[in-house]
């Protein structure tokens, strides 16, 4: 008994992992197969590097995964700020609910919706709106806000109010409050929010295949339009730099989330 | 006060964001240079990769030396006929050349999604088409399409498992062979795996007699017994590293299993096969019709034709690239001794295209489809472990609610004596 449940951690990490594993593993294969390892060669990263087309999709994901993170976050977290504020707890279910929805709904809803308001959009006139950098932009920004929303509430709602409420005692205004109280505070959840906002808008297939255009093709969307053939073994590389760089940004949230809890007990502690 | 103007102040940035962001979008894509957006299919075209042309650079090189104009194109790609339908179809994209397959380009000209532009005028080159893939049934009048592609499915096997003198070689019959049970392959989708059954059957592929696709079914079921797995990409992998014998695929993939392992044969089924034609079509919503002609024209030279179909490996409705003696050369050095041969010899009248099928006989296909794949062991065993995990769910429910209940009860009578 002790044995099986000794294994069966090291099991459930192996079943979760195999598929990446594999990924990785055969980038590094100098032979463009899965079925014999050659020898050990950085040959695809080095034909990844040459492939404009799929640099130019790697640039688009960052950028639209920065700036629909960052647009996010600032929306989300007076969204928090706003939320935890409410005094009337009816309405606070409500509003809470309807920013989840977004969440709870499937991709492919979320995406088919996105899709038809911009075309109704574009037969409206003195409305610019174009397929393409925009639309993929509004579209990770609404999909990501209510997961900031949800990250950045919590800590709100910890946050010891005394402490405000003495800084306005002690002649603060409330905007400088807010800045320099309740908002580094609140910061480490909004970095994990930041971060979360930006992995999940990396990640994005379904919603992004409805509502891009040929100018702006993110990663996801260049590698699934490969599928037709042979996937490309650059891809297993650039497949794996993909997880090392996600891994990376995990370490930095829960690194975040860690100093964060630390925080309010030395706030505690002084009192 | 102060909070209603900052919050009507964001509201107005909220909305002009998006607005902003479109009008600078809009003034960097209006330079002096025309977008040409072109959709084809993935790994379809010679792209500059390990030294081969790149065609579409190459275009914009030709409008600039010759015809005096400042181009860009717009290269982008799918992986599925459904795929750029749905595209297509929603009105959010304009595309300018699109390379669909037969059946689909017939479907598109049917909703008006593409236009007619008269190739035979139009087309300068188009002359050089061979002539076997001119007026086919989706484009009888030869009047919105131009052939790009066209490629079959063939039976590959690897000579190592299956012998040479094997009679059953030439024929569907070696996918039902129960001699090589466990590695056989079969494709994964409806349409490519019925059509093997419907050929070994002699059935019209394109039938719309219930009957035709029962029997179908039927052939499948015998054979889902000794097949290894229903694969797609997958095939590639398995045929090169030699993990399955026998398996239904196109003569152009074949060669590039056939670069990673020299073992694989490959031969078209003397009761005949699948063949489609990927067509180079114009949809309604171009923008730029006079330079699609001219992108569909130069598509068609030598030089062009010749690097895409090196690259591609498919078979090219080109006399040019047919004729050409270091197309020849190369295929047969570099790709397979007999490539040509595989490639384009072969009785057109012993080949099928698909067409697309009216509504019900497509529902019938699939629901047979899905009782093909649900009749499975593994199916049968998820039923199985779904319905104990309810079961137990339930048992500890119920045993949980008598405990408390008991517990209940000799807490009240205990507790009043």
């Amino acid at each position: 008994m002790k044995t099986l449940s000794r294994i069966y951690i090291p099991l459930i990490f192996l079943l979760l992992y195999a598929p990446i594993l594999v990924v990785i593993i055969f980038s590094f294969n100098s032979a463009g197969s899965l079925n014999h390892f050659d020898s050990f060669s950085l040959h695809w990263y080095k034909e990844l590097f040459s492939d404009a087309k799929a640099l130019t999709a790697l640039k688009n994901s960052l950028y639209l995964a920065v700036v629909s993170s960052l647009i996010a976050t600032l929306i989300g977290t007076f969204a928090a700020f706003g939320i935890s504020r409410m005094k009337n707890r009816h309405l606070k279910t409500a509003v809470m609910s309807v920013t989840n929805v977004p969440m709870m709904n499937p991709d492919i809803v979320t995406g088919v919706s996105m899709m038809l308001l911009f075309v109704a959009a574009m037969s409206v006139p003195f409305i610019p709106i174009k397929f393409g950098r925009a639309t993929m932009l509004i579209a990770h920004t609404t999909f990501s806000l209510p997961y900031v929303i949800l990250s950045i509430l919590p800590r709100f709602k910890q946050m010891d109010r005394s402490i405000c409420d003495a800084a306005l005692d002690l002649g603060c205004t409330p905007t400088s409050t807010f800045f320099r109280i309740e908002l580094p505070m609140v910061l480490p959840g909004i970095i994990s929010g930041l971060m979360l906002g930006f992995t999940l808008s990396l990640d994005d297939f379904v919603i992004s295949h409805f509502v891009s255009s040929p100018d702006f093709q993110t990663l996801p969307l260049y590698i699934y339009n490969q599928t037709a053939h042979e996937v490309k073994y650059s891809m297993y590389a650039l497949c794996s730099l993909m997880v090392f760089a996600i891994l990376i940004l995990l370490f930095l949230v829960n690194f975040a989330g860690s100093v964060g809890k630390k925080k309010p007990k030395t706030a505690g502690g002084i009192k | 006060m102060m909070k209603k103007i900052i919050s009507a102040v964001f509201a107005i940035l909220l909305l002009a964001a998006p607005l902003m962001m479109t009008s600078c979008e809009k003034e960097q894509s209006t330079g002096d240079a025309t977008t040409l957006y072109v959709y084809n299919w993935g790994e379809y075209i010679s792209d500059g990769t390990d030294g081969s042309l790149d065609v579409n650079r190459a275009f914009e090189e030709y409008c600039r030396n010759v015809l005096g104009k400042n181009v860009k194109v717009n290269y982008s790609t799918y992986s599925s006929n459904e795929d750029l339908y749905a595209k297509l179809s929603s009105g959010a994209v304009s595309y300018d050349v699109i390379i669909p397959s037969d059946y689909m380009a017939a479907r598109l000209a049917a909703e008006d999604l593409i236009m007619d532009f008269d190739p035979k005028e139009s087309i300068e080159n188009y002359k050089y088409i061979d002539n076997r893939f001119k007026g086919l049934y989706y484009d009888p009048d030869e009047k919105f399409s131009v052939p790009y592609t066209f490629g079959t499915v063939g039976v590959i096997y690897n000579t190592k498992y299956v012998p040479e003198d094997d009679e059953n070689i030439g024929s569907w019959a070696l996918m039902w062979d129960e001699d090589y049970k466990g590695n056989i392959l079969q494709f994964n989708n409806p349409r490519d795996a019925f059509a093997t059954a419907q050929f070994y059957n002699k059935t019209n592929i394109n039938s719309e007699n219930p009957d035709d696709w029962r029997a179908a079914l039927d052939l499948l079921v015998k054979q889902k017994n000794i097949v290894q797995g229903y694969v797609m990409d997958e095939v590639f992998n398995k045929m090169k590293g030699g993990s399955a014998a026998i398996a239904p695929y196109y003569a152009g993939d074949f060669f590039t299993m056939y670069g990673d392992n020299e073992d694989l044969a490959f031969y078209h089924p003397e009761e005949g096969t699948n063949v489609f034609v990927d067509v180079m079509c114009i949809p309604s919503s171009t923008k730029n019709f006079d330079l699609a002609k001219e992108y569909i024209n130069f598509m068609l030279t030598e030089e062009i034709a010749v690097a895409n179909a090196e690259y591609v490996c498919y078979a090219w409705p080109n006399t040019l690239v047919k004729d050409s003696e270091d197309y020849i050369a190369y295929m047969t050095e570099e790709v397979h001794p007999d490539a040509i041969s595989i490639l384009y010899d072969f009785d057109m009248s012993n080949m099928e295209f698909f067409h697309d099928l009216p509504d019900d006989t497509r529902l019938l296909m699939n629901s047979y489809w899905e009782e093909l794949k649900i009749e499975s062991n593994i199916g049968a065993a998820i039923y199985i472990i779904c319905i104990v995990i309810v079961a137990s769910l339930v048992a500890i429910f119920v045993i949980r609610f008598a405990i408390k209940r008991r517990r209940k009860y000799y807490f009240d009578k205990y507790s009043a004596g």
